[in-house]
């Protein structure tokens, strides 16, 4: 009993040290990248200071921070949600819409369309948290759904139908547009995922991210304690909403245009394989799952078609050259054999390496 | 008049193709608590391989029809059966997890269907007497329509023939209402579990072939199109009930084809907004039993 | 009453049930702590304390279907990690608290599914006890009564042959006429079948009980003969919360 509890010492004690120093380091790092030359083949398609890799980095940030917002969801309220993207998507689609139809600056649009956000996300989270667990989740999918055919029927010529609908850059500062400035919206893709992840961890540790996490445990006991499951979780699920939001107007700067498939019930899964992947309940596995997740996706569609796997048998080539078939097996192998995902296999070999370092000390 | 008619013969034939679909989703859901999302895929593999069939046969033949109905109900009773028995029985009662292994196959399976038959709608034709219409009351009614609402009618029957008449049935009638009890009389409810996935694989895999029939096409995402409509008609009806999902089926497609066709496209708003209804009035669905 | 002394001493004939160290969680919140039991091969053994201490939750471990560490012995069997269809195999009859009837199955339906493969089923014992369950037999169980629906699930215990009955507060909620009605059919049942039984009816545990095991906070913390205990009012004072200095009061228990 007292060697397990120093081990947790041990472990704690390193990672606060590690806790502090590695962020920092980490994002100096990612800040100097679109000054430094780094090239790191198979996983970025060029050096570091070209506008594609920057756009994909800031592309995996966006997803990373996106990930975070459904983490609340997930991972704090435990709340499985197939509607996340609906939120996202009125953060890109609102911003284009307002952009076009008004020409205000940027940053009164940003305002208003963040203010809708909140209220959208409170008035379906009120009407969607009247039931729980499975049912919750297809009412969830049911309403992403009528925002996908809304986006995709382009009422009122507002949405683009299925083409979409450009960024119309004349509010828009200059720094922010062209792809000589990609490296500006790398840098605010930066931003948003450390005052995404800062914003999550203050969410988490308020009393209403506690209140959720002992729901999530024991709903009954929560009740008895005179607390109001219900208004708990909506205001997990307005965050999750609002933040979800903010990040689909700066995804519409990066990508410059704004697509149905944003609204849509695949892009929620992809944001639901990505914290699965990093492991439930972790906020830097959610991140981790969210970066591998884009570049891989990303990747695999490199490798399809390389020659390596052209030259392949047609038997083997085919689910090659499918990368969302690899990422869905890889998913459910993951679910089945590391119910952790990443951070929670990490924590386990980490503990294992421990394990194995006091033994051999002590012998 | 005929207008009238003629949307009403289409919505019912839309309706039977829900409920091929939720019929099956209810029925799992309602004894395992699983929200199926590779329900979908049923019915698109049992759609693919039917036309496959068909076309070896003769698409244009009564035979190849009738052998692609049978070869789709099998393929989806089959993908159904190994899914249930070989994943989501290894993660057995934690329905999050089991959840989210229904999602990664069917990302995975559309993946691969899109490899092999390629992304596009392929376009297909069965037998010339399908594709005609029958004068009803003045409404020209497409032969199809029949044929999917009778198949539909037969699944339903079979269904709680097999439901009330047999020693399996009872089992997954008092699973759905109370399985730990099942167990404490010594059952072992998993069987029951593979066999509602195995049913339900079966009518969503012949509902793949007669869906493919009455849109006139077959994709990878035919069955994820028609899975959201089938989730939606489950919590309408009542998740676990066979008899709500029969009638929010019809009341759904109705509903969806009236407003598309009167109130300027807006179907499937009607239908988020008759799920909202029905959630504010009754969460637990027209004819479901209790709040799980 | 004398008779139930001489029954009382049956305890020492060796026990069909033994539970110990028995502990048990639902949804990781421990529910037992530290629960030792046995049932004798004959009779009934009760299983008292006041609500929420963890009897109904012993008979759910018992039976598999909570999280559960300990050991649970049955005719010399171990049951460690056996899943809840296989301990019934083993020959235990549950009769949950609430009754737990299939309500959209018939009364005939509700039998039928009871039947367990491998042994007789004794229609005639059940349908000699409660007659009126062969008149509703294709009645659907729930538009039953609440005393109906009970002898529906008795009727389920009594149809396979068990070794051992879990009967949880079989007169929770019943008129008073229902409760000696299920008093006399636990007593028949008794004479074929060792039985444990939850009850808070200390009436029914006095006429028909001959050991007893008092349980508190998750833990027993006596065992002894029925009536030795409901005649000692210290004791069922302080873990029963009521004072039996003669008859108990029918009480009605919730949960």
């Amino acid at each position: 009993m007292t060697q397990v509890q120093s081990q947790e010492q041990v472990t704690t004690r390193s990672a606060s040290k590690v806790g502090l120093l590695a962020p920092i380091v980490l994002i100096v790092v990612l800040a100097l990248l679109p000054l430094l030359n780094v090239s790191v083949p198979g996983l970025l398609p060029g050096p570091t200071y070209t506008p594609g890799t920057l756009q994909l980095l800031a592309l995996a940030m966006l997803m990373a921070s996106l990930a975070l917002s459904y983490h609340l969801l997930l991972g704090v309220a435990g709340l499985l949600s197939f509607g996340h993207a609906l939120y996202f998507g009125a953060g890109v689609y609102g911003l284009g819409v307002v952009l076009e139809q008004w020409e205000i600056p940027l940053a009164p649009a940003m305002l208003v369309v963040f203010v809708g956000c909140v209220l959208l996300a409170t008035a379906l989270g009120a009407v969607s948290l009247r039931v729980t667990g499975i049912p919750f989740a297809m009412v969830t999918l049911a309403f992403a759904q009528a925002g996908s055919v809304l986006a995709r029927r382009d009422p009122g010529a507002l949405t683009g139908g299925e083409e979409g609908l450009s960024l119309n850059t004349g509010p828009v500062p200059d720094f922010l547009v062209s792809v000589s400035n990609t490296r500006n919206l790398y840098w605010l893709a930066l931003v948003t995922v450390i005052v995404t992840y800062l914003v999550v961890r203050w969410v988490q540790s308020s009393r209403a991210g506690h209140v959720a996490e002992a729901t999530r445990e024991n709903e009954l006991r929560v009740r008895v304690l005179g607390m109001s499951p219900y208004r708990v979780k909506l205001v997990i699920f307005v965050a999750a909403g609002s933040i979800a939001g903010a990040v689909g107007m700066v995804y519409l700067l990066l990508q410059s245009s704004a697509v149905p498939t944003v609204v849509s019930a695949d892009f929620t899964i992809s944001l639901l394989l990505m914290v699965v992947l990093g492991g439930v309940g972790s906020r830097w596995g959610a991140v981790a799952g969210a970066v591998i997740y884009t570049l891989l996706n990303q990747r695999l569609s490199t490798l399809a078609s390389s020659d390596f796997v052209q030259g392949l048998p047609e038997i083997v080539q085919l689910p090659l050259s499918e990368p969302l078939f690899i990422l869905g097996t890889l998913f459910v192998l993951v679910v089945l054999f590391l119910p952790g995902g990443i951070a929670g296999t990490t924590a386990a070999l980490r503990t294992r390496y421990l394990n194995g370092r006091k033994t051999s000390e002590g012998e | 008049m005929s207008t009238v008619i003629l949307l009403f013969a289409t919505g019912l034939g839309l309706g039977a193709i829900y409920f091929l679909v939720a019929s099956g989703l209810s029925l799992i859901y309602g004894l395992m608590g699983v929200l199926n999302f590779a329900h979908g895929v049923f019915l698109s593999l049992g759609a693919f391989l039917g036309w496959e069939v068909a076309q070896m046969i003769g698409s244009n033949t009564w035979a190849g029809f009738a052998t692609s109905l049978v070869v789709g109900a099998l393929a989806g009773a089959v993908f159904a059966a190994v899914t249930e028995r070989f994943i989501v029985q290894r993660l057995y009662n934690r329905h999050i997890e089991q959840v989210l292994v229904t999602v990664g196959l069917a990302l995975a399976a559309v993946a691969l269907f899109d490899g092999i038959w390629g992304t596009d709608p392929e376009f297909i034709r069965g037998p010339q007497w399908l594709a005609q219409t029958t004068n009803i009351a003045g409404a020209s009614i497409p032969n199809d329509v029949f044929v999917t609402i009778s198949a539909a009618l037969a699944v339903l029957l079979s269904i709680v023939l097999f439901l009330k008449k047999t020693r399996f049935g009872m089992v997954i009638r008092a699973g759905v209402e109370n399985r730990s009890m099942v167990m404490a009389l010594g059952i072992d409810v998993r069987t029951a579990f593979t066999l509602v996935f195995t049913i339900g694989g079966a009518a969503a895999g012949l509902g793949g072939v007669l869906a493919s029939h009455y849109f006139g096409y077959v994709s990878p995402l035919l069955g994820q199109t028609l899975l959201l409509y089938a989730f939606i008609v489950t919590v309408i009806g009542g998740l676990g009930s066979l008899l709500g999902a029969a009638i929010a089926s019809v009341l759904v497609a109705l509903m969806q084809q009236f407003a598309n066709f009167y109130l300027d496209g807006t179907g499937d708003f009607a239908v988020v907004v008759l799920l909202a209804l029905v959630l504010l009035t009754k969460p637990s669905g027209l004819l479901g039993r209790r709040q799980v | 009453m004398t008779t139930h002394d001489d029954q009382g001493s049956t305890a020492h004939s060796p026990a069909i049930l033994t539970v110990a160290g028995l502990s048990a969680h639902i949804n990781g919140q421990q529910v037992v702590e530290q629960v030792d039991l046995e049932v004798p091969a004959t009779g009934v053994t009760a299983l008292l304390g006041r609500n929420g201490v963890g009897k109904t939750s012993t008979i759910k471990a018992i039976m598999g279907l909570i999280e559960r560490s300990g050991t649970v012995t049955l005719a010399g069997q171990e049951t460690e990690g056996l899943p809840t269809y296989k301990v019934a195999r083993l020959g235990v009859g549950y009769v949950p608290e609430d009754r737990e009837v299939f309500a959209g199955l018939t009364v005939a339906e509700n039998l039928k599914i009871a039947e367990r493969a491998g042994g007789g089923h004794h229609y005639d014992l059940v349908y000699d006890l409660f007659p009126e369950l062969y008149e509703r037999a294709d009645q659907a169980a729930g538009t039953l009564s609440g005393g109906q629906q009970q002898m529906v699930a008795l009727a389920r215990a009594l149809l396979n042959d068990n070794k051992v009955l879990l009967v949880d507060e079989p007169t929770k909620g019943l008129a008073p006429r229902l409760v000696s009605d299920v008093t006399a059919a636990l007593a028949k049942a008794a004479e074929l079948v060792p039985v444990l039984l939850v009850e808070q009816n200390l009436t029914v545990v006095r006429d028909v009980a001959q050991g007893a095991v008092v349980l508190s906070g998750g833990r027993t913390v006596h065992t002894g003969g029925a009536l030795a205990l409901l005649r000692d009012p210290e004791t069922t004072q302080r873990y029963l919360g009521v004072s039996t200095g003669g008859a108990a009061n029918p009480k009605e228990a919730d949960a």
